[in-house]
């Protein structure tokens, strides 16, 4: 009821449906386990409960040390996304900014154009 | 009222920080610490800075902290490795922050609230505009410490091996190759 | 002063357009077991109900009954929470895309989204972005080889291809200059020559073909299912889930399917504009689900036909052609908008 001492021109007004959406989106998965509860029956067996290994009793931790290249595709992501989210507000003033505006993102891409050559002749974007 | 849904996102907030530093597990400090980044995010929206909240989600929450969960389950540590003893920290612990309070208490003092009223800095069109007309060299120097990151990171996740791995270009070359490789070590079988 | 009447409004939009996605969901499930049936040269579930219609209920039904499994060796609390995670901001997409312009019920108008905000088009991506840390969770939790295996994979492709993704989307807010995702759609209204409608798919076809790809492989579909990739990982993530628990990441699944498809529809289709819409606003929803089939149709098509990739395949694929792809594309677009303004 927080709504209704807010002011709909406060910034935040438009995305009270959002909130109002996510308590309706977690709702409704308490409900459904909640309801599935009071229904399913559960029997507890140590053979049922351990993890699939098609079959054979698990070997060991499943939680290995994992690939280095799951790291590195991480790490080229957030360098990538990050040059992403510089061309949204570039698009938005596109139509103020003109062969300005192409020139200078042209600049910007071809820069980065640079580095992702480099991690491709390096062979990072293989995955063998 | 506004004060009121500030309250709620700042004590949310402070309580996803604490949980952060409170965890025994990193990987559930990870996951705090992306909740907190939700809570500024709703903090920025307030403020009127709707492409900064969007970025604070999809660049920190959601870039930033996917890398931060592949290198927890990439290093993997357990839980007992991980037992310090807390009392030997906490000679550096307290001083640093307390240096910290000091430094945001000092910095704050002088602050009115007042100062920040005008047109709203956030917005994408406000944030498009400067960053092509005040901010244009700083934008494009940021292209260079970008394309300096490509190349941190390639170079530092090399493998030592991978010294050749440019003259084979393609990763069907590589099956081929391994596939001679084998059928040479099935003829000496022979 | 937010009036007890715009809060009324909000929950009715809420409930109704929740209960129609959720409908929706279930349906299309049907829909992709019966076509996949008719590409298979057989029926496909036929027989609770007529046509089968009463499927989606029994399988419901279903899930509520089995057994939930939680692993012995699993971390509990995440084991719990990764469905969640996946599940929550897929369905809180739906909150910000528009379905048709305004209507009048009761002398009221209604504008037929729940909320429109200024930055509409990166509420999605910000939510979908956030759907990663569900399966990684799932795949990391439940402590099981396949599950863990899935999850990387999945993670690595979904953050591979947002960036195709977010590329793609770029030519399209050159031409509306808005991230509104209503702005997205007016700009789409009007004519060449009388009758080419002005949508964005045909000043922009590779970025539409990149922004199809690309979310298909967002939403783990075939010919990019690596994650589940029965024949090699068992299941991928959701290997140690039942019951209830299953159920959400496959409501999650569906519901990405049609966040996409609504997605491509308001960016590059023309959202809910067709003819006559002018005059009867009411048509405007219902060209808005007929678009959404088509796409939803695409994807239970492709599932019918394809093989799926091999992982290194997959990634390459990705890094090394649709990026540098999106990237030509947006110079590509900005140059062309250029000529035309």
């Amino acid at each position: 009821m927080l709504g209704l001492f807010l002011d709909s021109s406060t910034p935040i007004f438009g995305y009270l449906p959002i909130v109002l959406l996510l308590l309706v989106a977690t709702a409704f998965p308490l409900i459904a386990l909640a309801i599935g509860k009071v229904f399913r029956r559960s029997v507890f067996d140590r053979t049922k409960l351990s993890a699939y290994e098609c079959g054979n009793d698990p070997v060991g931790d499943a939680r290995e040390r994992i690939s280095i290249r799951y790291y590195l595709i991480a790490m080229l992501f957030l360098v990538f996304d990050v040059e992403t989210i510089f061309l949204f507000p570039w698009a938005i003033t596109y139509d103020q900014l003109g062969l300005f505006g192409l020139v200078e993102m042209f600049l910007f891409i071809g820069i980065l154009v640079v580095g992702y050559y480099y991690a491709w002749r390096k062979g990072t974007l293989n995955w063998v | 009222m506004e004060k009121v849904f500030f309250i709620i996102i700042a004590s949310l907030s402070v309580a996803a920080a604490l949980s952060v530093v409170a965890q025994r597990n990193t990987l559930y400090s990870a996951f705090s610490l992306i909740g907190l980044f939700g809570c500024l995010a709703v903090a920025y929206i307030t403020l009127q800075a709707h492409l900064i909240a969007a970025i604070q989600v999809i660049v920190y929450a959601g870039a930033i902290m996917v890398l931060f969960v592949f290198v927890i389950m990439l290093l993997n540590i357990r839980e007992e490795e991980l037992r310090v003893d807390r009392n030997r920290l906490l000679i550096f612990s307290v001083p640093l922050g307390g240096l910290l309070f000091g430094l945001i208490y000092f910095g704050l003092k002088n602050f009115k609230i007042d100062e920040i009223k005008g047109a709203p800095v956030g917005t994408s069109e406000a944030i498009g505009q400067g960053l092509f007309s005040k901010y244009l060299l700083p934008f494009e120097v940021t292209s260079i410490l970008i394309l300096l990151a490509i190349v941190g990171s390639v170079v530092l996740a090399r493998r030592e091996k991978d010294g050749d791995i440019e003259d084979i270009e393609d990763d069907e070359q590589v099956v081929k190759v391994s596939m001679a490789e084998k059928s040479k070590v099935e003829e000496t079988k022979e | 002063m937010l009036t007890t009447d715009i809060l009324i409004e909000w929950l009715v939009k809420i409930g109704v357009v929740f209960f129609i996605l959720m409908t929706a969901i279930a349906y299309v499930v049907l829909l992709e077991r019966r076509l996949l049936g008719f590409i298979q040269m057989r029926l496909g579930p036929n027989r609770v109900g007529p046509f089968g219609l009463l499927q989606p209920l029994a399988d419901g039904l279903k899930f509520l009954f089995k057994e939930d499994i939680v692993p012995l060796e699993a971390d509990k609390a995440l084991y719990v929470l990764a469905p969640m995670i996946a599940l929550v901001p897929a369905l809180m997409t739906i909150s910000v895309i528009p379905f048709g312009d305004k209507i009048v019920i009761l002398g009221r108008e209604i504008a037929l989204h729940i909320t429109s905000v200024n930055v509409g088009l990166l509420v999605v991506f910000a939510l979908t972005s956030l759907g990663v840390y569900g399966i990684a969770l799932a795949g990391w939790s439940s402590n099981s080889k396949y599950s863990l295996m899935g999850g990387l994979r999945s993670s690595a492709q979904l953050i591979s291809y947002e960036l195709a993704l977010s590329l793609s989307v770029v030519g399209v807010i050159i031409f509306s200059g808005s991230l509104d995702l209503v702005e997205v759609v007016k700009q789409q209204n009007s004519f060449w020559l009388g009758f080419i409608p002005k949508w964005n798919i045909f000043t922009q076809p590779i970025g539409f073909l990149i922004f199809l790809i690309a979310a298909i492989a967002e939403t783990n579909r075939v010919p990019f299912d690596l994650p589940e990739a029965e024949t090699e990982l068992v299941a991928g993530f959701h290997t140690e889930y039942s019951s209830m628990k299953f159920a959400m990441f496959f409501i999650a699944e569906y519901a990405n399917m049609v966040t996409a498809s609504s997605m491509a529809t308001l960016l590059f289709l023309g959202g809910w504009y067709g003819p006559f819409v002018d005059k009867f606003p009411l048509l405007g929803p219902i060209y808005f689900s007929l678009k959404i089939l088509f796409f939803l149709f695409l994807y239970i098509w492709l599932r019918g036909t394809l093989p799926r990739f091999r992982y290194d395949q997959l990634m390459r694929f990705g890094w090394k052609f649709l990026i540098p792809v999106a990237l030509a594309n947006v110079v590509l677009v900005a140059g062309l908008a250029l000529l035309i303004y």
